[in-house]
């Protein structure tokens, strides 16, 4: 293998870590304080790609790079409401009963799919983006787009601020203790019922932020984009330990890698699979996943 | 002082049937059974319900679908309903029906006949072993799980990398091993008739295994698995029983789709076709065989219906951003089952059970 071409894969799997790991961290947080699998999630990644292909050919502002700060920052707000209206609107109703509510996720996200498929079909839509997402630059031999380093560097950023957020705000504090025991926040007198609102909707607004990312890497958004890509998303919170954000991102680059390489050299598919398998293997060998506490 | 606790829902347990005394169902069916098995004599237009009379062969596709949906939601009611497994991986047990019948039949000169059994055995064997390393694990790890293994086959069967199963196009159905009845418009009613078969067995089979005494841990593992363990039995066992067997019944069901749509396509291998799955249990009802074939029934019905009316024009003069959603079938059910969870968790069959307790108290 030349030098040249593991660059570039590295680079691109690097960038699917990074989108792989905007969908997982909130999942995981998700999961961690409220014992909810969240299959609506990739509604929120979907829902964040169509708010920036929204903004980007819909909206009369001449400069290209201003009109994706105007989509960033829309499928910000967007992914912001959305997870919190989720959780309000829907998870609330129906605390206390986990399945119900993991299945009403499940239904939220077959019509948010369906409703995003009326109105904007199932074709992929593509959207102009600002010239330095088009721009190649030269590392190590090797012509890597600046759009799959730029995913590489927003998920970087995003994932120390998350992590900075979790560490030094009182909110974040909750959230940790939560995570790591529920009942105990409870009866000290703080009411873990407004984090659960707050989780969601911070994991909205990484998945819309993914959203945008994953629209401008996989060339075009779809209605089932977000839930491909949350299949491999529910791979990487198993395989990094649930509630763990670290390991979330740990796997996130594991899966990303092992995906991008093994399919360019055993064929389309086959990473995918190899994927499938490395979370049979942590299950087998380490059911809590790699930076998961104690097993549940 | 005020402590929160997490106090019991009623919403979850209240919604499940009490354990029953020997009942009618089996004669009901066996009844409804009859009923459905006559609709190919019965020339009666049905008009709105379904174009053309009820033995038009339109009609009993749409029938033949609304029942192998019945079965395989009950397949999955074993899982969530009764043991309270919630996999998102059904699909892959479907799929395996669906394109190992059609493969085994298109490069073997097996017979239908044959090559179903043998089908379900690798489907059967496939379980076992897929379901012991996702039992390692519970609750939503579980569902994790399954749903990964589910779309292991789904990105097989796409990306295709041997060249048999057709990639996104599909494979149309081997039909020169089929037999003759099996083949034609003219003869959808011996599809219809297989179809149904396949939901009195599923019903029949699913009615036997949660009323024997395996049945009944399955029910205790729902409730509270670590309460099983502390009797003294290992919920292990049972849970792998129960996958395996729903897994086979699903098998079966698209072995029997395989003939309703005449050939395989990879969408019944996605999680989007497990979702659906879910969908139409809970929207029947969880918990009740009878309510989760009901729910298949109706999801299959309006899945086939929807967009013909669409295309009939019901929804014309509706402004655009209506109209659009409204001619996809699964928009309508997904916020159907929504509002069914949230209002009417028992779904359908608790709603007919309400009416048919309010009435009787009259």
């Amino acid at each position: 293998m030349s030098l040249e071409v593991f660059v570039l894969l590295a680079v691109t799997g690097l960038g699917l870590a990074g989108l792989y790991f905007l969908l997982a961290s909130g999942l995981s947080l998700i999961f961690g304080l409220m014992d909810v699998l969240n299959v609506a999630h990739g509604l929120f990644f979907t829902v964040g790609g169509y708010a920036a292909w929204l903004v980007m050919t819909r909206v009369g502002v001449a400069s290209v790079g201003l009109r994706f700060a105007i989509a960033l920052l829309v499928a910000t707000v967007a992914g912001l409401l959305i997870g919190a209206v989720v959780e309000r609107g829907f998870i609330r109703p129906l605390y206390g009963d986990h399945v119900t509510q993991i299945l009403i996720t499940a239904g939220i996200s077959i019509a948010g799919v369906a409703l995003l498929g009326g109105w904007f079909t199932y074709d992929p839509q593509t959207f102009p983006v600002p010239e330095v997402f088009r721009m190649v630059i030269n590392v190590a031999g090797a012509r890597i787009p600046l759009s799959r380093l730029i995913t590489v560097g927003s998920s970087l950023v995003l994932l120390f601020a998350l992590l900075a957020f979790l560490r030094y705000t009182r909110h974040g504090l909750i959230i940790r203790a939560g995570v790591e025991n529920r009942a105990m926040v409870q009866a000290l007198g703080i009411d873990v019922q407004r984090s659960f609102t707050l989780v969601f909707a911070i994991g909205g607004l990484l998945a819309a932020i993914g959203g945008v990312l994953g629209a401008v890497f996989f060339a075009g958004v779809t209605p089932e984009i977000g839930l491909n890509n949350l299949i491999f998303a529910f791979i990487v919170v198993v395989i990094g330990g649930l509630g763990s954000v670290s390991g979330t991102a740990l796997a996130a680059v594991i899966v990303g890698l092992t995906q991008q390489f093994v399919n360019f050299f055993a064929g389309a598919g086959v990473g995918d699979l190899t994927v499938v398998a490395l979370l049979a293997i942590t299950l087998l060998i380490r059911p809590q996943g790699l930076l998961g506490g104690v097993p549940r | 002082m005020s402590l929160q606790t997490d106090a019991p829902t009623t919403a979850d347990s209240a919604s499940l049937p009490v354990p029953s005394r020997p009942s009618r169902l089996p004669w009901v069916v066996v009844g409804i059974g009859l009923v459905f098995a006559v609709l190919p004599f019965v020339d009666v237009p049905l008009p709105g319900v379904f174009v053309g009379e009820l033995s038009a062969p339109g009609t009993l596709q749409i029938l033949a679908i609304g029942l192998v949906f019945a079965g395989l939601a009950m397949s999955y009611d074993l899982l969530l309903g009764y043991t309270g497994l919630l996999s998102l991986g059904h699909a892959l047990y479907f799929a395996l029906g669906v394109y190992g019948t059609n493969l085994l039949l298109l490069h073997t000169d097996l017979h239908y006949a044959v090559a179903v059994p043998l089908v379900l055995i690798g489907v059967g064997l496939v379980a076992t072993v897929l379901g012991s390393i996702a039992l390692r694990v519970r609750g939503v790890a579980f569902a994790m799980v399954t749903l990964a293994f589910a779309e292991a086959l789904h990105v097989v069967v796409e990306a295709d990398p041997l060249s048999i199963s057709g990639g996104e196009e599909g494979l149309p159905l081997g039909s020169e091993s089929i037999p003759d009845i099996f083949v034609g418009v003219v003869n959808v009613r011996w599809v219809y008739w297989v179809a149904l078969a396949f939901a009195l067995a599923a019903f029949f089979i699913c009615w036997r295994a949660v009323n024997s005494r395996a049945g009944r841990v399955w029910q205790a593992v729902r409730e509270n698995e670590d309460r099983v363990e502390l009797l003294g039995l290992v919920p292990f066992g049972f849970k792998l029983q129960a996958f395996t067997i729903a897994s086979v019944l699903a098998g079966a069901g698209g072995a029997v789709y395989l003939l309703v749509i005449r050939g395989a396509n990879p969408q019944v291998a996605s999680v989007l076709f497990t979702l659906n799955v879910i969908v139409m249990v809970v929207l029947g009802g969880l918990g009740r065989l009878w309510g989760a074939a009901l729910g298949g029934l109706v999801f299959g019905y309006l899945s086939m219906r929807l967009p013909g009316l669409a295309r009939a024009g019901v929804f014309e003069r509706l402004p655009d951003w209506l109209e659009g959603p409204l001619t996809e079938p699964l928009f309508i059910l997904g916020t159907l089952f929504v509002i069914l969870v949230l209002f009417a968790p028992g779904g359908l069959a608790s709603l007919i059970e309400r009416l048919g307790a309010s009435k009787g108290r009259r």
